[in-house]
């Protein structure tokens, strides 16, 4: 913004004609027309900046998988995450051990979740921009009992949302393809672990896919230390958009 | 093949009091698993008095040949004595995890739904099924997510075998790493109509257990497909 106002501040050539006067005071006073280049710069009046903002409202739905602080990004255009890409090191980071610091990084402006939210609960998170009003939208945030599911939003175009507008979807788990869905002790930062979050070396498929779903002992995988209790489906999170101002 | 006949016999009535035109139609599938493979995919659009398949309905045998083996055979033989237009390439390779294909066609007129299906692989008679969705007449570009669907014409013993109706098992195509040795999920298919998919069961051992499959692996939740539509 800063930098279209400097572009906008007008540079007026003003072609003055000046009577100069030559040798002031004697009688054979002689008055010679010059033409001047007057530059003057004239700043173009600063506009107040106006806020534009939303509000975030992300619902768990899941039995058992709190969700990492999520991540609310704007940005101007591409994607967070997208089914077959190769993902961010910011989205690994936050698929495998709910670090959503890269992510936020991203955006042209973002706003954190203050904590966890877990298995039942809700947060709203407001995020502020200014005089940008067809930013793209996208959310992220870790299962936290699993190697690196995640669920979130990816760029939801945000032009149409007129103030007061509100959009509701609900968000399935994706897998970020960076770390093996091995569920054993020692791989998964949250509660059912307490192991390994993030992790730089990749040992997955390296794309973004739809989540299998977690297997659990209870349901065959032998080595795994997630029971039944941290099963989920499709849709795990109930995500709620409304522009404030 | 019954059953698309039959109802296509209606369709003259249809005609007379609905607007139907032609379309420029491009479509685009993308399988959303991380890994399950998708047989040669048929794209068709007919006219909403057929159908390829129906939940709750028994699968037609040619609905069979391409749930249980990957055949197109069948029902692209029923496309065209119905007069859809077919998007169908039997001998496209296999469309693996997150890949995407792509095709278009002008529809006719009176053409004016769609219908998608391949067989997922490694499943007993699992497929993606987008059934009798009208295809927008106004230009723009649509998203629709598919489910999995059950044909319910074979029990989920989830080992290898083969593809032919009348054959138990599950076709074995060399790009699926599967496992050997399995005793068999189950022996019956208790809901034998189309019905949405339970899911593969799996198991983490290789060389036994009750699956072929992989449970870390060869699983999915919905939606297992993305069919972008653009009209043109």
């Amino acid at each position: 913004m800063i930098k279209r106002l400097k572009l906008n501040k007008m540079r007026i050539a003003l072609l003055v004609g000046l009577p100069v006067l030559l040798s002031a005071c004697s009688d054979d006073e002689v008055e010679v027309i010059r033409e001047v280049e007057v530059i003057v710069e004239v700043p173009a009046p600063v506009p107040t900046p106006v806020d534009v903002s939303y509000e975030v409202t992300l619902t768990n739905l899941t039995n058992s998988q709190p969700l990492s602080p999520a991540a609310v990004v704007l940005h101007a255009d591409g994607h967070l995450f997208s089914v077959g890409e190769v993902p961010s090191v910011a989205l690994e980071q936050m698929a495998e051990g709910g670090m959503n610091s890269g992510l936020l990084a991203l955006g042209m402006a973002a706003s954190s979740g203050v904590g966890a939210i877990g298995p039942g609960g809700s947060e709203t998170i407001s995020v502020t921009i200014q005089d940008v009003t067809d930013a793209k939208l996208s959310v992220a945030t870790m299962l936290v009992n699993t190697n690196d599911a995640f669920s979130g939003l990816d760029a939801l175009d945000l032009s149409s949302f007129a103030v007061g507008d509100s959009w509701t979807a609900t968000a399935g788990v994706y897998d970020a393809g960076t770390e093996v869905n091995s569920e054993t002790a020692g791989t998964m930062p949250g509660p059912a672990d307490g192991g390994e979050g993030f992790n730089a070396t990749r040992t997955d498929t390296g794309y973004v896919a739809m989540h299998t779903g977690v297997v659990t002992v209870d349901d065959g995988l032998t080595n795994s230390v997630l029971t039944v209790q941290h099963k989920f489906d499709n849709p795990a999170v109930r995500i709620m958009v409304t522009r404030i101002e | 093949m019954n059953k698309l006949t039959k109802i296509c016999a209606a369709s003259a009535l249809v005609f007379a009091s609905n607007h139907t035109f032609a379309a420029d139609v491009t479509i685009e599938i993308q399988n959303l698993t991380q890994g399950m493979y998708f047989t040669p995919i048929a794209a068709v659009a007919h006219t909403p008095d057929a159908s390829l398949f129906e939940v709750g309905e028994e699968a037609s045998t040619e609905i069979q040949e391409m749930a249980e083996g990957g055949s197109l055979a069948g029902l692209t033989t029923i496309a065209t004595s119905i007069s859809a237009d077919v998007l169908a390439e039997p001998t496209a390779g296999p469309l693996g995890p997150t890949q995407s294909v792509s095709g278009s066609f002008m529809t006719a007129d009176g053409n004016t739904v769609l219908s998608v299906v391949a067989m997922i692989l490694p499943s007993n008679d699992g497929f993606i099924g987008l059934d009798n969705w009208t295809i927008p007449t106004e230009a723009g570009t649509y998203t629709v997510y598919l489910n999995a669907y059950d044909a319910g014409t074979e029990a989920n013993d989830e080992i290898v075998g083969g593809g032919a109706p009348g054959t138990p098992g599950m076709p074995a195509p060399p790009f699926l790493t599967l496992g050997t040795g399995g005793s068999g999920v189950t022996a019956v298919s208790t809901n034998t109509n189309v019905h949405i998919h339970p899911g593969n069961i799996g198991d983490d051992d290789a060389a036994g257990g009750s699956s072929d499959v992989t449970n870390s692996i060869h699983r999915w939740l919905n939606p297992v497909a993305k069919v972008t539509v653009t009209v043109n």
